[in-house]
């Protein structure tokens, strides 16, 4: 539905697109990471697409695999109904990739959930503080490496009761044993 | 606890505790879906007025009994700690459904295993959520608990009834900003994986 969406991006800038799909009727585009934000002013200004909404921003953790993680955007155009999802690669070593705030209000509270959760700087972000977690929170808790039930608590009583066993029997029978 | 037993201040004491049970305030900490079934509790089907419990306050200082309802997350279980931390002595709380009794089935890295991690909890009522006669049940085994004078605060206050000089519960952690009560750093974090 959306392929002409891709056709104006290959037009427009193919040298900074990756790869061009279709899955189940969705378009994707795979796009370089020095590229994104290029890429995004495009599909947002282009008089053929006019993607004037961000519906979602959200971060994959393929752990193991080189680029380890991938920023997805998810957008929309109000004035076509078409819907097509960017996605970036980012390496493990230098989570960086450009901030999308000044394209989109939206993506403020979602590059920091994505900062918070998957550790994902954004570069031009004006205000990247953690969203969900508190601030004393160490490490981001949806990256795939993170101990599974690894607590950080702000507060406890002197006494309170031991919850060691349990963990120990849920990290025992836990079906997600990859990244221990 | 230290006084020499006789008959009239164990008689009084009984009558003290057989008109708190009868006329607990409550404080509704609801978080999550469990205040649902606990509107239905209060409602007129379940009517838990029938038992003394009707009158939820909502302000900590006016309230008997804390029903700490939902999901206490990390980051909330400080304001859990400082609303228990205001309410008058003697107090109690109830930990309505698996969340508040201990985490339920959320095992990960925000939420509290409990809210036994942070205050002192003295009737547990299980369910997700409980049904209302679960809920009626663990508030009549709480009425039973403060007739016998075994609620964790009444534990710790010995008899109320007899002229012993009230307790300074404030050698209790309490949360000012961040002092007594806030966990250092090296004992947040277990990167390891283990739970305190």
């Amino acid at each position: 539905m959306a392929q002409a969406v891709l056709d104006v991006l290959s037009k427009t800038i193919p040298d900074a697109l990756v790869e061009l799909g279709s899955y189940l009727g969705d378009e994707i585009a795979l796009v370089r990471r020095d590229r994104v934000h290029d890429v995004l002013a495009v599909l947002r200004d282009h008089d053929e697409t006019k993607m004037d909404m961000l519906v979602d921003l959200t971060v994959v953790d393929y752990l193991g695999q080189s680029p380890r993680f991938e920023v997805v955007y998810h957008l929309r155009s109000t004035a076509f109904g078409h819907r097509v999802r960017v996605k970036a690669g980012v390496p493990e070593d230098d989570p960086v990739i450009a901030s999308a705030t000044d394209l989109w209000k939206a993506a403020n509270w979602a590059e920091r959930e994505a900062w918070d959760l998957y550790g994902v700087r954004f570069e031009g972000h004006p205000d990247l503080r953690r969203i969900l977690m508190y601030a004393a929170f160490e490490g981001h808790p949806l990256r795939k490496d993170y101990p599974q039930n690894a607590r950080q608590p702000l507060v406890r009583r002197p006494d309170a009761p031991a919850t060691d066993a349990l963990t120990t029997t849920l990290r025992m029978h836990s079906h997600d044993r990859r990244v221990e | 606890m230290n006084q020499p037993a006789s008959y009239i201040p164990t008689k009084l004491q009984e009558a003290v505790n057989w008109a708190q049970k009868y006329s607990l305030f409550t404080y509704p900490f609801a978080t999550a879906c469990c205040a649902m079934e606990f509107m239905s509790t209060l409602g007129p089907r379940y009517d838990l007025a029938r038992f003394g419990a009707e009158f939820p306050r909502f302000s900590p200082r006016q309230a008997d009994l804390l029903i700490v309802i939902g999901t206490i997350v990390e980051r909330q279980a400080p304001v859990l700690r400082r609303v228990y931390d205001q309410m008058a002595d003697p107090k109690w709380v109830m930990a309505f459904g698996v969340c508040a009794s201990t985490g339920g089935f959320y095992q990960n890295y925000t939420v509290t295993p409990g809210a036994d991690q942070v205050i002192p909890v003295d009737v547990y009522v299980p369910g997700c959520p409980p049904r209302p006669e679960q809920v009626m049940d663990g508030l009549m085994a709480l009425m039973n608990r403060i007739q016998d004078h075994r609620g964790n605060v009444q534990r710790e206050l010995g008899p109320t009834a007899t002229a012993t000089p009230v307790l300074d519960r404030r050698r209790l952690p309490v949360l000012p900003d961040g002092t007594s009560m806030v966990l250092d750093k090296a004992q947040r974090m277990p990167k390891d994986g283990k739970v305190r």
